[in-house]
C-alpha cells in the first residue's frame, strides 16, 4: 500500500513540473492566440541561466535567489522577443506566429551550445531539500514534496491574479473576446506584452526548478514542448485549472501505467489526448469557441485560376526545371528530386490548410505511411517499382480516411492536436512493432529499379509527379468541390443552409490531402532507399507546416515556393555550416518579418496594390457586406 | 616596367593554376558524417580526435605522399539527411570512402547507401549488431566494439555476482532493446539460476525517472542492468540516489564509464557500478601515452571516448588507403579484410568474416575521487575474445 501512495506522490511531482510550464503556455495562447513553439526554448533558457547563477552564488539565498532571478531574466528576454518580433505579426494569418517562434527555437538550440558548451551540466541540489523522507520504508525525495506543494500555490496565485486584479479581469476579457476589449479602449499592446512576460516567466521558472533533479542540456526544449502542448489541450485551451488537472492525469497514468506496460511512456500522453478529444472536443475544461466573428476568407484577395499568360510562364518554368539534368551533376539532381518530393508534401498540407481551413500538425503520418506502404510492397511482397509506387500511397489514403473521420469533427487547434496525436500513435507503432517495421532501424534496401535508378531519371519522375500533383490540387480548388470546401471553411452555418454536408466535404479533403502526401512519401522511400520512423515524426510535420506558412497560407499554391525555399536553404545550410540551426532559424525569423503573409502571399499583396484601384474599391464593398 | 608587371601577374596566375590542379591530384578525400548538431557532447571530442589524426597522418607524409583531407558533414540526427550528406560527399566531392556516424539507424542507412552505390564505408560508432551481422554488407566495416561484445564483457563480470533477481532499465529503442536482449541471453546461459523480475523501458531522452526508480525498487531486485546514458542517466542516478535504489544492490551498466557520461555526474556518481568505459587517466601503455600527450598538447583538454573513436577511425582509414594504394572500393575492401594496425588501446584487426574490428573496451568499477566520478580497477578487454565463434557468425551474416 505504501508503495502505491509513494508512486502517486511521485506522479504528482512530475505533474508539478509539467503544470508550471503548461500554465504559461495556456495563458499566452488564451490571450494572444499565439501557438508559442518557443515555450520549450524559454524553459531551457531558464534552466541554463539558473545553472549559471546557482553555480556562481552559493548558499540557500544564492540558490533560491538564482532560480527566481533566472526566471525574471528569461522573462525579460521574452518581453524583448514579443516587442521586437511578435508585435509585427499579430495581424498575420493564423498560425503564422508559429513560424516565428519555430525559428527562435532553432536559434536558441545552437546558442545555448555556443554559450554553455556541449556537455550535459549537473545543477546543484536545492539547499534543505537534498534528502528523502521515509514513508513506511519507501523514500520520497523532499524536493518532490516541495514541488508538489508549489504547484497548488502557483495555481492559487494565478487564480487570485486573474480573479481579483483589474489586470486579470482584462486578461480574461481578452481571452473571451479580443476585439471587444480593444473596442473598449484597452491598450492591447501592453496587455499582450505583460501576458507574454508572465507566460515566459512561468516556463523559465519551470525549467529553473528542474536543475536539482535533471541534467541541463541543449535538447531540453524538444523534450518538453510537445508534451506541454498536449497537456494544455487535454485541459482545454486557456484553462489554468484544466492544465493542472491534465498534468496530474497524464503523470499519474504514466506512473501507474509503467507498472503494467513498461513501454507505455513513449505514447501515453498522445493516447490520452486522442481519447479526451474524441469524447470532449474542447478538452476537459475548455469551452466551445464562439462562432468566429471575422470570416477568415475576408483577408484573402479572392482566388482566381491562372490566366493563360501565367500558365505559359509556369510551363516555361517547368520546362526549365526539366532541363536541369543537362547541366547539373548527380548531387544537384538528387537534391532536386528531394525538393520536388517536398513540394508534393507541402502542397498536400497546403490544400488542407488554406482551402479546407484545417491546419494539421501531424501530416507526416500520411507521408510516412506512403513510404512504409512502398517499403512493405517492395520488400515484403517483392512487387515491381511502378506497382509499389501506385499502391503504396493507398496506405496513406487508408490512414487519412480513418483518422480524418475523427479529426474533422473538431476544428482549430483541437483539430491540429488530434492530428498530431494520431501521427504520434502511427509513429509509435512503426517504432515499436520491430517484427514488421524493423523498429527504429527501419526497412533498408528500397532502391529504385534500373529505369529510374539514374539521378536524372529519378529527378524527371519526381518532377513530373510533383507537377501533376500540384496541378490536380489546383483543379480541385476551382472545381465545385473546391468551392464547397471553401464555403465550409468561410461560413459553416451558411454553407450548411445551402445544403453542403460540411463534415463530409472536409473528410473528403482530408483523404485527398493524405493520399497526395502518401505519394510524396512513396517517392521519398525510393529516393532514400530506406524508411525510418522519422518519416512519420513530429519534426517532419513541423517542416511541412513551416513550408506552407513560409509560402503563404492564404494563397492557392504558395506552398510550392515555400517548399523550394525552405528545403533548399535547409540542405545547403546543413552542408555548409555547423551552426545550421542558428542560421536557418535566423533566416526564418527574417522571412517572417519581411514577408508577413508568406513569400507568395506578400508578393501577391504588393502586386495587387499596384494594380488598378477599382479592384480595391470592389474589395472594400465586399468587406462591408460580409462584416454585417 | 608595366609590361613586366603584367607578365609577372600572368605567370603568377599560371603557376597558381598549376599548383591548384596539382593539389587536386595530390589529395585523397575522405567523407565524414556525424550528428554534430544533435549530439555535441559526443561529437565535439570526436571531431577533435579525427582532426588530430589528420594532422599526424599528413605530418608523416600523408597517404603514399598524397595529402589526406577530411570533408565533414552534419546529419542532424536524421537518417534521411545522412543519406543526402553521403550522396553529396560521393557525387560532388568524389571522396574515396565514407566514415563516421553515431546513431545505429543512421549507420544502417549509410551502410545501405554504401552497398547500393558501391562505396567503401567505415562505420565509427554505431553499436547495433545488425550493421555487421543481420544487415551486414561487403562495403561496410565497423570500428567500435558492438553491442554484443560489450554485453559479453559485462556478462563475464556480472555472472560472478551472487545476485539472482535481476531488473533492467533501458531506453526504449533499438540500442536499448538489443543490449538487454543480448545481456539476458548470455547471462542466462552462464547462470541458469537467475530470474528477471522487472524491466523498465523509458523513452530515450524523456525518462520520468521518479516513477521508473520506484517501479524497479518495488520489484526488489538484487541487481540492476542499466543501459540509459546521457541526460537520462543523470536523472536516473539522481532519483536512484535520493530514493536509495542503488543501496546494497549491484548495478551493471553499459557505457557509463565513458567520460562523456560519467563526468556530468560529478559528486553524485554512484560507487561500485560495473561499467564499460574509458579511464584515460589510468591507462599506462606507450601507445596511449603518445595519443594522450598529443591530444592534450593540441586541444588543452582531456580526451573522451569520442576522441579515441574519431582518432582511430581516421587512422584506420589512412592505413587502409595506404595499404590499398588505390581508391577503388574493391581494393579497399581487400586491403581492410584482415588488416592489423596499432591503436591507443593496442593492436586491432579488421576481421574478414564480419568486417568488425577487434577494438576492445575497458571494464571497471565506478568510484568517487575528489568529488568526481572515475573508473577504478579497469581492465582492457580485447574485442577478439568476446565475439561468437566463426561458425555462428557465418550463420548471422547474409551471404554477399
Amino acid at each position: 500500500m505504501a508503495f502505491y501512495f509513494v508512486q502517486f506522490l511521485t506522479g504528482l511531482a512530475s505533474a508539478a513540473s509539467l503544470f508550471l510550464v503548461a500554465s504559461g503556455l495556456s495563458i499566452i495562447f488564451g490571450v494572444t492566440r499565439i501557438v508559442n513553439f518557443a515555450h520549450g526554448a524559454f524553459y531551457m533558457l531558464g534552466a541554463y541561466v539558473a545553472f549559471t547563477l546557482t553555480e556562481r552564488f552559493s548558499g540557500a539565498f544564492g540558490f533560491w535567489g538564482g532560480i527566481v532571478v533566472a526566471a525574471l531574466v528569461v522573462a525579460v528576454v521574452g518581453v524583448l522577443v514579443e516587442m521586437v518580433l511578435l508585435r509585427r505579426i499579430y495581424h498575420a494569418p493564423e498560425l503564422f506566429q508559429l513560424l516565428a517562434t519555430f525559428g527562435l527555437t532553432l536559434m536558441v538550440q545552437d546558442i545555448v551550445v555556443l554559450i554553455w558548451g556541449p556537455d550535459d551540466l549537473l545543477g546543484r541540489r536545492a539547499p534543505g531539500f537534498k534528502g528523502a523522507v521515509d514513508f513506511f520504508g519507501q523514500n520520497i525525495p523532499s524536493y518532490d514534496l516541495f514541488l508538489i506543494a508549489l504547484s497548488p500555490i502557483v495555481l492559487g496565485g494565478l487564480w487570485l491574479l486573474f480573479q481579483r486584479t483589474r489586470w486579470g479581469v482584462l486578461v480574461r476579457a481578452a481571452t473571451q473576446d479580443r476585439d471587444m476589449v480593444a473596442a473598449l479602449g484597452v491598450n492591447q499592446k501592453w496587455l499582450f506584452t505583460s501576458v507574454f512576460a508572465l507566460g515566459v516567466f512561468l516556463a523559465a521558472l519551470g525549467g529553473a526548478l528542474q536543475i536539482p533533479r535533471d541534467a541541463v542540456h541543449h535538447a531540453l526544449d524538444l523534450r518538453i514542448i510537445v508534451e506541454v502542448f498536449v497537456v494544455v489541450v487535454i485541459g482545454g485551451l486557456g484553462s489554468i485549472i484544466g492544465a493542472f488537472v491534465a498534468a496530474v492525469l497524464v503523470s499519474e497514468l504514466n506512473a501507474f501505467g509503467i507498472l503494467i506496460f513498461p513501454k507505455i511512456s513513449i505514447i501515453l500522453v498522445f493516447l490520452v489526448m486522442a481519447v479526451v478529444l474524441i469524447i470532449r472536443p474542447w478538452g476537459l475544461f475548455g469551452k466551445p469557441e464562439a462562432a468566429a466573428r471575422r470570416t477568415p476568407g475576408l483577408t484573402v484577395t479572392p482566388w482566381r485560376p491562372l490566366t493563360s499568360g501565367e500558365r505559359w510562364i509556369l510551363l516555361g518554368a517547368l520546362a526549365l526545371a526539366a532541363m536541369l539534368p543537362l547541366f547539373a551533376g548527380n548531387y544537384a539532381l538528387t537534391v532536386g528530386s528531394e525538393i520536388a518530393i517536398f513540394v508534393i508534401f507541402a502542397a498536400s498540407l497546403h490544400f488542407l490548410m488554406s482551402v479546407g481551413g484545417l491546419a494539421s500538425f501531424g501530416h507526416a503520418a500520411y507521408f510516412g505511411l506512403g513510404a512504409y506502404g512502398v517499403a512493405f510492397l517492395a520488400k515484403a511482397a517483392g512487387l515491381p517499382m511502378i506497382v509499389s509506387l501506385l499502391l503504396g500511397p493507398l496506405l496513406g489514403l487508408l490512414g487519412a480516411a480513418v483518422f480524418g473521420f475523427f479529426a474533422v469533427q473538431l476544428s482549430g487547434v483541437y483539430f491540429a492536436m488530434l492530428t498530431l496525436a494520431f501521427a504520434q500513435i502511427v509513429w509509435s507503432i512503426a517504432f515499436q512493432w520491430v517484427a514488421v517495421t524493423g523498429g527504429d532501424n527501419g526497412i533498408l534496401g528500397v532502391w529504385p529499379e534500373k529505369w529510374a535508378a539514374s539521378p536524372s531519371a529519378f529527378y524527371w519522375l519526381s518532377l513530373g509527379i510533383a507537377a501533376l500533383a500540384v496541378t490536380v490540387l489546383r483543379v480541385i480548388v476551382f472545381s465545385p468541390f473546391g468551392f464547397a470546401l471553401r464555403a465550409t471553411r468561410d461560413s459553416p452555418l451558411r454553407s450548411e443552409a445551402i445544403g453542403i454536408d460540411g463534415k463530409r466535404v472536409q473528410w473528403t479533403a482530408f483523404v485527398i490531402s493524405g493520399t497526395v502526401a502518401g505519394i510524396g512519401g512513396a517517392l521519398f522511400a525510393y529516393l532514400k532507399g530506406s524508411v525510418f520512423p522519422d518519416s512519420l515524426g513530429i519534426s517532419l510535420s513541423v517542416d511541412a507546416l513551416v513550408m506552407v506558412l513560409l509560402g503563404g497560407v492564404e494563397t492557392v499554391s504558395g506552398a510550392v515556393i515555400g517548399a523550394i525555399v525552405f528545403k533548399a536553404a535547409n540542405i545547403w545550410l546543413v552542408s555548409q555550416t555547423d551552426l545550421s540551426k542558428l542560421v536557418l532559424g535566423g533566416f526564418i525569423v527574417l522571412m517572417v518579418v519581411a514577408f508577413p503573409k508568406g513569400i507568395v502571399g506578400t508578393l501577391e499583396a504588393i502586386r495587387n496594390r499596384w494594380r488598378s484601384p477599382e479592384k480595391k474599391s470592389a474589395l472594400a464593398t465586399s468587406r462591408i457586406e460580409t462584416a454585417e | 616596367m608595366r609590361r613586366r608587371h603584367v607578365l609577372g601577374a600572368g605567370l603568377a596566375i599560371a603557376v597558381a593554376g598549376m599548383a591548384g590542379s596539382a593539389m587536386a591530384q595530390s589529395e585523397i578525400k575522405i567523407g565524414e558524417i556525424n550528428s554534430y548538431s544533435l549530439l555535441p557532447a559526443f561529437t565535439e571530442p570526436y571531431r577533435k580526435g579525427w582532426q588530430l589524426a589528420v594532422e599526424e597522418v599528413n605530418a608523416a607524409g600523408g597517404i603514399n605522399g598524397k595529402k589526406l583531407v577530411v570533408i565533414s558533414k552534419d546529419d542532424g540526427g536524421k537518417p534521411a539527411d545522412a543519406t543526402t550528406a553521403a550522396n553529396e560527399l560521393v557525387s560532388s566531392e568524389n571522396v574515396a570512402m565514407l566514415t563516421g556516424t553515431f546513431l545505429s539507424n543512421i549507420g544502417l542507412a549509410v551502410s545501405d547507401f554504401a552497398n547500393q552505390k558501391k562505396v567503401f564505408f567505415l562505420a565509427a560508432e554505431p553499436l547495433t549488431d545488425a550493421i555487421t551481422w543481420s544487415k551486414g554488407n561487403r562495403y561496410t566495416f565497423r570500428l567500435r566494439p558492438s553491442n554484443y561484445m560489450q554485453a559479453a564483457m559485462l556478462v563475464e563480470e556480472a555472472a560472478k555476482l551472487p545476485a539472482k533477481r535481476w531488473a533492467t532499465i533501458a531506453p526504449n529503442y533499438e540500442y536499448g532493446q538489443s543490449a538487454v536482449a543480448v545481456f539476458k541471453k548470455l547471462m542466462s546461459e552462464k547462470r541458469p539460476d537467475i530470474q528477471w523480475v522487472d524491466e523498465q523501458w523509458p523513452p530515450q531522452g524523456k525518462i520520468d525517472a521518479g516513477p521508473v526508480v520506484q517501479a524497479v525498487a518495488a520489484a526488489n531486485p538484487e541487481a540492476i542492468l542499466n543501459v540509459t546514458f546521457g541526460a537520462d542517466l543523470v536523472k536516473l542516478v539522481r532519483e536512484g540516489n535520493t530514493r536509495g535504489l542503488f543501496k546494497s544492490r549491484a548495478v551493471v551498466s553499459f557505457l557509463t564509464g565513458e567520460p562523456e557520461y560519467l563526468d556530468p555526474l560529478k559528486d553524485e556518481t554512484p560507487e561500485g557500478w560495473i561499467v564499460t568505459g574509458y579511464p584515460w587517466y589510468d591507462i599506462k601503455t606507450p601507445d596511449h601515452d603518445k595519443f594522450l600527450k598529443a591530444y592534450q598538447a593540441k586541444f588543452n583538454d582531456y580526451p573522451r571516448l569520442g576522441s579515441i573513436v574519431g582518432y582511430q577511425t581516421i587512422k584506420a582509414a589512412a592505413a587502409i588507403l595506404t595499404k590499398a594504394n588505390s581508391t577503388d572500393p574493391e581494393k579497399l575492401i581487400a586491403a581492410t579484410e584482415g588488416l592489423t594496425m596499432p591503436s591507443p588501446f593496442g593492436e586491432i584487426t579488421f576481421r574478414k568474416i564480419d568486417h568488425q574490428s577487434t577494438l576492445g573496451a575497458y571494464v571497471g568499477k565506478t568510484a568517487l575521487k575528489d568529488g568526481k566520478g572515475v573508473m577504478v580497477n579497469s581492465v582492457y578487454r580485447k574485442g577478439a575474445d568476446y565475439l561468437p565463434s566463426d561458425a555462428e557468425v557465418a550463420k548471422l551474416r547474409p551471404k554477399d
